[in-house]
């Protein structure tokens, strides 16, 4: 910034709004973290204390890994996210691309017909899915979640890449269509690369809510097999006696493979934001 | 054998016809350029040939075969876009090369072509860069030898100057017109720039509403052209409309005079009130209020002072004189 424009009050004051938020943001995810490595009198007695000598106890993450099978679980929400994420990204900047690309009776209708989705919450239907899935015999398999993820995440991810591949300059696309590439060729490898950021951003906006989610596995996949992380962190929380260290040691771990995505992610997600205002 | 030959060529968006009968024939070797208002219909045209839009109707034969149904890939042609439409992950080579990988042309052959065209463009350093590190020019300069690698019967040119900045529109206008001496193969070229139309064209078709107004060579057109749109379009400052009428004239409805074909005298058949005066080194512009309303400009070659509100007598050589009826249309 230029020295006319550098003002020491207006950067402190920048500066203090923006660490306040992000204490704000942080303080539940450290909280839990501290608590995860503490032992249970010690959670309740001081729960903003650091793990000292005394209270220091793995106890949580010795449940956690000894009781069910939380490695099984960790891998079905792994599976379920990241097939989901593939199968959004994949026809979701499929049909973006012919909403954009290509002039047909009906396009605009069409176009807004797969935004619907984004207005009307999926957990409406749940029943009539439900149905339906006891109807194919999808009950209790990963299938059945990959299916309704990808459902969910679809309407956002046209919406936003149609907008993204518009931009696409049609000159480069029409430059392929000279030197022989097929329409798939344009697709994967003019047109996606370019589009990398809105694919991440859509990535990242499914990704969480799908980790997350609780509903639908408890009612679709809730055999021991299938169970997702989230689902099987339920285990530990009883109608009369919730055991905290492992509930915390639990949702410890969930944070690590999402963080991991999400700095894979996040470079391309922050020129998917700038994208279009900074040139 | 003709390069490229239309017929009835029409074009429709929904129920908005952007093209109608287009009838041309280009001549091997020939540059034909396409000039005219923005839209009218000239990239779409060029897009047609290109097959990247579908006639509505009509057909087109490029190097004596119908191409009407076929894809662009298979017509023979190459074309070079206004944006460059590089490939941004691959580097210059990548780029001249893709192609001809999709044709399946063998190594050797390619290799050989990609040097010829890298030589002819002096682009033999920058072989190895991606687009994103090229200026514009050199950008340029590879998109003209992605096009020249594919050795076609037709080049297709799209605004391909318009991105750039004067100076190198001039150098690159003058690549391009050198490239025609070399390779000697047909060009269309399309331009809203009349710079260019004239400079590069052996044939120029200047199109209105998706209508040809008129086919000829760079002088024809400017000289003699066939009706008031094509006589105001071409040539700069444009040329001055006058009601025929009120300086005597019984023939047409407009009398049109090119502005460097008006002179300043002391006592002409016309007089007026300098207005505006545009001293350009080599030449001067007036522009003059005539005492019978009309607005009229001259161009003088060499420096000349005048004042504004000065009263100036101006005259023409009636040869020059070029009267238009009612409709437009020229009447000789």
């Amino acid at each position: 910034m230029n020295k006319a424009r550098r003002n020491i009050w207006h950067s402190v004051a920048a500066h203090g709004i923006l660490l306040t938020y992000t204490l704000l943001a942080l303080f539940p995810v450290f909280v839990i973290l501290i608590n995860s490595f503490k032992t249970r009198k010690a959670i309740f007695r001081h729960p903003l204390q650091l793990p000292g000598p005394d209270t220091f106890s793995t106890i949580g993450y010795d449940t956690v890994l000894k009781q069910g099978d939380f490695i099984q679980y960790f891998e079905n929400s792994l599976i379920v996210t990241v097939v989901s994420l593939f199968f959004v990204l994949l026809f979701g900047a499929m049909a973006a691309f012919a909403l954009a690309e290509y002039r047909f009776k009906g396009n605009t209708l069409l176009g807004l017909f797969l935004a619907l989705g984004i207005m009307i919450p999926i957990r409406i239907g749940t029943v009539a899915i439900l149905k339906m899935m006891v109807a194919s015999g999808l009950v209790n398999t990963l299938t059945a979640l990959i299916l309704v993820y990808t459902a969910q995440g679809l309407p956002l991810a046209v919406f936003i890449l149609t907008e993204f591949m518009k931009q696409v300059s049609e000159d480069l696309k029409n430059a392929g269509r000279i030197d022989g590439l097929s329409e798939y060729a344009i697709f994967f490898r003019l047109v996606l690369p370019l589009v990398r950021p809105a694919m991440a951003t859509v990535a990242v906006f499914n990704m969480i809510p799908i980790w997350n989610d609780l509903w639908f596995p408890l009612i679709l996949a809730p055999s021991e097999a299938t169970k997702t992380l989230t689902l099987g962190s339920q285990v530990f929380i009883g109608q009369f006696v919730t055991n905290w260290n492992a509930v915390l040691a639990a949702l410890s771990m969930a944070i690590i493979p999402v963080l991991v995505l999400y700095v894979i992610f996040s470079r391309q997600l922050i020129r998917g934001i700038t994208s279009g205002a900074v040139k | 054998m003709s390069a490229l030959k239309l017929e009835k060529v029409c074009k429709s968006f929904g129920s908005v016809k952007v093209l109608h009968d287009i009838d041309l024939t280009v001549e091997d070797g020939e540059f034909v350029v396409f000039v005219g208002p923005s839209g009218c219909g000239k990239s779409t045209l060029l897009r047609v040939i290109a097959g990247l839009e579908d006639a509505s109707s009509g057909s087109v034969e490029i190097a004596g075969r119908d191409v009407t149904t076929t894809p662009p890939s298979k017509r023979g042609i190459a074309m070079v876009f206004q944006s460059y439409a590089l490939y941004p992950h691959l580097t210059v080579q990548g780029n001249m090369e893709l192609g001809l990988k999709q044709a399946r042309m063998p190594k050797s052959e390619i290799a050989q072509r990609v040097a010829e065209a890298s030589r002819m463009l002096s682009l033999d350093d920058y072989l190895d860069r991606r687009p994103a590190e090229l200026s514009g020019g050199q950008r340029q300069r590879v998109a003209i030898g992605r096009a020249i690698t594919r050795e076609p019967e037709l080049f297709l040119f799209d605004e391909p100057l318009s991105n750039l900045d004067a100076a190198l529109r001039m150098n690159t206008r003058i690549e391009i017109a050198n490239l025609h001496r070399t390779i000697d193969s047909a060009m269309v070229y399309v331009t809203h720039d009349q710079i260019e139309a004239m400079t590069l064209a052996d044939r120029i078709v200047v199109l209105r509403d998706g209508r040809v107004e008129q086919i000829g060579s760079p002088m024809d057109i400017y000289n003699d052209p066939d009706n008031q749109f094509v006589a105001s379009f071409i040539g700069s400052p444009a040329m001055n409309f006058v009601k025929a009428a009120a300086y005597g004239f019984d023939k047409g409805a407009v009398l049109g005079i090119r502005p460097e074909y008006l002179t300043v005298v002391d006592s002409g058949r016309l007089s007026g009130v300098v207005t505006h005066i545009e001293r350009l080194g080599a030449e001067t512009n007036l522009l003059v209020d005539l005492d019978t309303d009309d607005t009229i400009t001259l161009r003088l070659f060499g420096q000349y002072s005048f004042d504004v509100g000065q009263k100036v007598g101006v005259d023409f050589d009636d040869a020059k004189a070029l009267f238009f009826g009612k409709d437009g249309q020229r009447i000789r």
